[in-house]
């Protein structure tokens, strides 16, 4: 905290309060500074990672770069007017074109062809076929929800075995060499790798997939738990015991809400890794999710299905991780200051 | 109001390559209620650790202390602690930090807002209730400390350096808050300090320790927090009588610092 300044200022003040205007103080050239990086008169930026902010102008060019590179390699060049009429994909357009004698070979061109990777147009086109009549069965929508649910339930019970086991690690040494042992061998198992076993234990389809979203979060659950446990310090500990606080209520109005920061990164983690494992767990014979969408499409090599559902994956996860940051500055405004 | 004893405490550390470390060597004193104690020395004289044990966070190897009939065993409401800092709840608001100790006791709500509200008004954050921990700078954060002590009403306030993070300038007014809430409170007060001068002014009675064994070296009686409450500060800091006090009490520690340097520099 800085009181510095505005001890000279208030200095004499009867009863006059130090810092609350220092706050003030501080507020505005650090908003000047966001909008000119420059006129907070640093010399030394260079290795100064606190003056380093994301320009917004080279995300947007970095996006439209992207884009550009998908449509020019993807775009299929000097096709006959008359095939580009037909209500047809790409890769029908040109495959009805090698077949035709009007339409030479050499007079398209393209960096990734039709069956390497589908064209903006194709994925637009099978993005909103999906959405009104699916592939295959369920729509964009039911896959959606299917993978969403599976991944809330895995978190859900990640977290409703984690936390207590974390929480009992950071109390009791006997639990915390209880599971020391378990967490320390079972964590850095991939959850791919127990697939073939899962498979056998619960079954083909949404057992299997279930189970091993929950083998993904909680370790990372327990390891938060533990180490939120950890961060209280002994003075807060001490000052609620000598505040007259039993040990259930240092537990409830002490530990647990001291250590929301770390259970939220552990959340966040969690979350990231479970979205990432969602896909292979949709593998194994599930019928709804994104991941078993983009499995049913792979053999009839509906790439624009594909990638449709990667992109759908790649913004909800985008989406999720922007929720958690709202509702974490909402919960935990704390953080970081003070 | 009740007496403090402290009996013949020991407090001897394990220190694993089985040596053992002597932070209090038969320490006794007794402190009538209502006296503000200051402790001081330098490091490793065992002054938080009496602290500690006074507060019951620590039990002793040996001795006891006993506040009116009881004997301490353990943290008590009718000891209360004020940290150094980062002992607030963040995840509560100034009110509820203050309000903690009455909410655990299961105390009237009514009550217990109106005596925030009193306290709010006596360390000077009359009108700041609802703000938060982290909106408040280094001395509004002790203030909210000193009253979240004082919410349970206890016989004896424990401070360990309560003004050791605070600029210069915060921690002189913050001297004069303490002064005051001990005289209008009446509270037994001990207060663990590194700086000479805040042990002279604030202490109607100093303790300077040693180190290895930590024990008391000298015991004084001292009138400056009994007329700083009617004086100025800055004049009573500059009166010839408080230099002299000052500069004893720095060759006192000077002492002890060049006699512990001499013997690490022996081993």
């Amino acid at each position: 905290m800085s009181d510095a300044g505005m001890g000279a200022r208030a200095g004499g003040v009867s009863g006059a309060i130090d810092g609350m205007d220092a706050a003030a103080e501080y507020a505005l050239p650090a908003s000047k500074a966001k909008k000119s990086p420059n006129k907070d008169r640093k010399t030394v930026t260079f290795g100064d990672s606190s003056a380093v902010r994301s320009d917004t102008r080279w995300s947007v060019i970095a996006f439209i770069g992207l884009i550009l590179l998908w449509w020019v390699s993807t775009k299929p060049w000097g096709l006959d007017e008359a095939f580009k009429a037909a209500d047809l994909s790409d890769a029908e357009r040109i495959t009805v074109c090698n077949q035709s004698e009007e339409c030479g070979r050499d007079s398209y061109s393209q960096l990734a062809g039709p069956l390497t990777f589908p064209s903006i147009r194709d994925t637009w086109n099978a993005m909103g076929t999906l959405a009104t009549e699916g592939f295959r069965g369920p729509t964009l929508w039911e896959h959606m929800r299917a993978s969403l649910w599976r991944v809330v339930r895995g978190m859900f019970w990640g977290m409703v075995v984690g936390i207590p086991v974390g929480f009992a690690m950071g109390l009791s040494n006997k639990a915390r060499g209880f599971f020391d042992t378990i967490v320390e061998l079972f964590r850095p198992i991939p959850p791919f790798a127990l697939i073939p076993l899962f498979i056998l234990i619960f079954g083909i389809g949404d057992g299997t997939a279930r189970n091993l979203l929950i083998f993904a979060s909680i370790w990372i659950m327990i390891i938060a738990a533990r180490s939120g446990v950890g961060a209280a310090s002994l003075s807060k500990v001490r000052a609620a015991y000598s505040l007259g606080a039993s040990k259930r209520q240092v537990l409830q109005k002490v530990l647990l809400p001291n250590a929301l920061p770390e259970l939220f990164t552990g959340i966040r983690v969690a979350l990231g890794v479970s979205w990432g494992t969602l896909v292979a767990a949709e593998l194994v014979g599930t019928r709804e999710g994104l991941g078993a969408m983009i499995f049913a499409a792979r053999p009839f090599f509906r790439l624009d299905v594909v990638v449709a559902g990667v992109i759908v994956i790649a913004v909800l996860g985008v989406f999720m991780d922007m929720l958690l940051r709202i509702l974490e500055a909402r919960l935990i405004p704390w953080r970081g200051k003070g | 109001m009740r007496d403090l004893s402290v009996k013949n405490v020991e407090m001897v550390y394990e220190v694993p390559n089985g040596s053992n470390v002597h932070a209090l060597s038969n320490v006794s004193f007794d402190l009538a209620a209502g006296r503000l104690l200051t402790l001081l020395g330098p490091s490793g004289c065992g002054k938080t650790t009496l602290l500690n044990i006074l507060a019951g966070f620590l039990a002793p190897t040996g001795g006891q202390v006993t506040l009116g009939n009881d004997i301490i065993t353990g943290p008590g409401q009718e000891r209360g602690m004020v940290f150094q800092q980062g002992a607030l709840f963040e995840w509560l608001s100034v009110e509820k930090n203050i309000a903690f100790g009455p909410n655990m006791n299961g105390a009237d709500k009514a009550q217990t807002k109106a005596r925030v509200d009193e306290l709010l008004d006596i360390v000077g954050l009359g009108g700041f209730g609802d703000k938060q921990i982290y909106e408040l700078s280094g001395g509004m954060q002790q203030r909210v400390a000193l009253a979240r002590c004082l919410a349970n009403d206890p016989d004896v306030i424990l401070m360990d350096e309560p003004l050791g993070a605070l600029d210069a300038l915060t921690r002189e007014k913050m001297q004069k808050l303490i002064l005051e809430l001990w005289q209008e409170t009446g509270k037994t007060v001990i207060l663990v300090t590194h700086s000479v001068e805040e042990a002279l002014y604030l202490g109607d009675r100093l303790f300077v320790m040693a180190p290895r064994p930590g024990r008391i070296e000298r015991d004084y009686d001292l009138p400056f927090a009994e007329k700083g409450l009617h004086t100025d500060t800055r004049e009573m800091k500059a009166s010839p009588e408080f230099i002299e006090k000052r500069e004893e009490v720095l060759s006192l520690i000077w002492e002890m610092e060049e006699e512990i340097m001499g013997r690490t520099e022996g081993v």
